[in-house]
């Protein structure tokens, strides 16, 4: 977030022509996920900003690692792709030399060697999430600076800010899948509401033994709040 | 055996030696009040779009140095390999010289599969060379093609990350050309429809940027076909003088016809003068 800001203001009108180049890509965000007995949701908004630009509304930010491993991107756009992709193909290497499905942990862990070790020149704040069959559903979140941490409900992202109270009130331990749809979905909503960095689409995926499931809620189908 | 002298060792990466060197100059040029050369820019419109068929890349054709049009007529869609183009906005030299590496790499890597190539295969290798230099090397691209696949359309930006979308448009003009995308794509469109659609969004850039200008070029990629339209349109047609009136040609000629002006009064005024003295002083017309 720091990076983009100090960018932001060295905006001037004759820069305005040569915009793309003096501004950063980012994936200023809302990203989440939860635990449930079985597997995962995983939420996230689908905008990405260049400055006051909306680059791509319909972003996906919720990237398979893995058969049954996803991540939540956040930060900038390049320095997340890049990191997912290579985790991607360390993670996939790995798999193959082991002969069998890869841990949550194994993937967080990787995520967190390489945020950790570049943190200097990175900004990424990443939650990744998945099912395995050693410990089930987990979700782990590696936020900026390259701490990682087990959380069963982690949200990031600029807009994570406003929903942390809806968040630590409306969670309870063992909810259904639908339950945790309906939470993350609704606080998805609330923080894309609020969020300037944050909108478009809500992206969902569910991921359990069986399988990712994967929906989209459009704009005009989003829970809606009463606002005074 | 020992050496004489020991050679230096030159990491890997960028050297910036020159930096220093060049900040002394730019802070000399400046006191004596001339200003340093720009880097030659393409503020730019590109975009591109998926339709049933393939794509259509599009681009204007002006290329700026500072506030100067430098090329009237530069070309921006660079060819990556037989099914696949890119455009490039940004900083022209970056754009040219990045299309040309991933080319020649995508020609050995096809060489060496023994398969056309997939565009998904020149994203992978022009974004992990963007990211490798971090934003140094000015190139937004829009990179467009045909493969095994089906029609596919990438953005990618100066820092690395990239988007895969039905419609795209990159550079200083993008606002004015997305915002005819928005109103006017529809998914598998037909190929006049499309050529239309981008062409329009093409020249919206170019009447409402200051930085794009002069004609639309146009680049349609089908399976088995590439279709390179330049120009495809000339969106501003420098205007003809009238050549010819009473005769002889006006331009430039301040030869008016007796008559050209009405004489409202003539009045003469003799002056009464005694010469004292003349003198004649030759001309040197040798």
């Amino acid at each position: 977030l720091a990076k983009c800001t100090f960018f932001i203001s060295h905006l001037t009108f004759s820069d305005i022509l040569y915009c793309d180049e003096n501004v950063c890509v980012c994936v200023q965000t809302t990203i989440m996920a939860v635990e449930f007995d079985g597997g995962v949701v995983m939420g996230a908004d689908s905008r990405t900003t260049t400055g006051a630009y909306i680059a791509n509304r319909v972003t996906d930010k919720l990237t398979p690692i893995h058969e049954r491993i996803f991540c939540c991107r956040s930060g900038s756009a390049a320095d997340t792709q890049a990191i997912a992709d290579a985790v991607t193909y360390q993670l996939g290497f790995h798999s193959i030399e082991l002969d069998e499905a890869p841990l949550v942990q194994t993937a967080a862990s990787l995520f967190r060697d390489m945020c950790y070790r570049y943190r200097e020149e990175l900004m990424a704040g990443i939650i990744v999430a998945g099912w395995d069959r050693r410990r089930g559903g987990q979700v782990y979140t590696v936020p900026v600076g390259g701490m990682m941490t087990r959380q069963p409900v982690s949200v990031g992202g600029s807009g994570s800010s406003y929903i942390y109270g809806f968040v630590d009130s409306n969670y309870k331990p063992a909810m259904s899948k639908e339950e945790c749809l309906k939470f993350t979905a609704e606080a998805l909503t609330l923080a894309m509401e609020r969020d300037g960095s944050s909108g478009g689409v809500v992206r969902l995926a569910v991921i359990s033994e069986q399988g990712v499931e994967r929906q989209v809620i459009l704009g005009n189908q989003l829970p809606k709040f009463s606002t005074v | 055996m020992a050496t004489v002298s020991v050679c230096k060792y030159y990491p890997g990466g960028f050297s910036f030696d020159n930096c220093k060197r060049n900040a002394l100059l730019e802070a000399d040029i400046s006191k004596l009040g001339f200003s340093s050369p720009a880097a030659r820019k393409t503020g730019t419109t590109i975009c591109g779009v998926v339709y049933k068929d393939g794509v259509v890349l599009g681009a204007d054709t002006r290329a700026t140095e500072g506030m100067i049009v430098a090329d009237k007529n530069c070309s921006k869609i660079h060819y990556i390999s037989p099914n696949i183009y890119c455009c490039g906005a940004g900083t022209a030299a970056d754009t040219e010289m990045t299309t040309q590496i991933i080319s020649s790499n995508l020609e050995l890597h096809s060489l060496s599969t023994g398969r056309l190539p997939r565009v998904a295969t020149a994203n992978r290798m022009l974004k992990q060379m963007l990211f490798r230099y971090q934003g140094y090397i000015g190139a937004a691209l829009v990179l467009g093609g045909v493969d095994c696949n089906g029609p596919h359309l990438y953005s990618i930006y100066p820092h690395g990350s990239t988007d895969k979308l039905p419609y795209v448009t990159m550079g200083s003009g993008s606002l004015a050309a997305m915002a005819v995308f928005e109103d006017r794509y529809r998914p598998n469109m037909e190929e006049e429809e499309a050529k239309r659609l981008v062409r329009d969004a093409i020249a919206a850039g170019i009447f409402n940027d200051l930085g794009s200008g002069s004609n639309i070029d146009l680049c349609v990629i089908t399976k088995g076909k590439v279709d390179y339209l330049r120009p495809h349109d000339v969106a501003n047609k420098k205007g003809v003088r009238e050549d010819k009136v009473y005769g002889h040609p006006v331009t430039g000629s301040y030869r008016y016809k007796h008559g050209t002006t009405g004489v409202l009064t003539k009045t003469v005024t003799p002056l009464n003068l005694e010469v004292v003295e003349e003198s004649v002083q030759t001309m040197d017309t040798s």
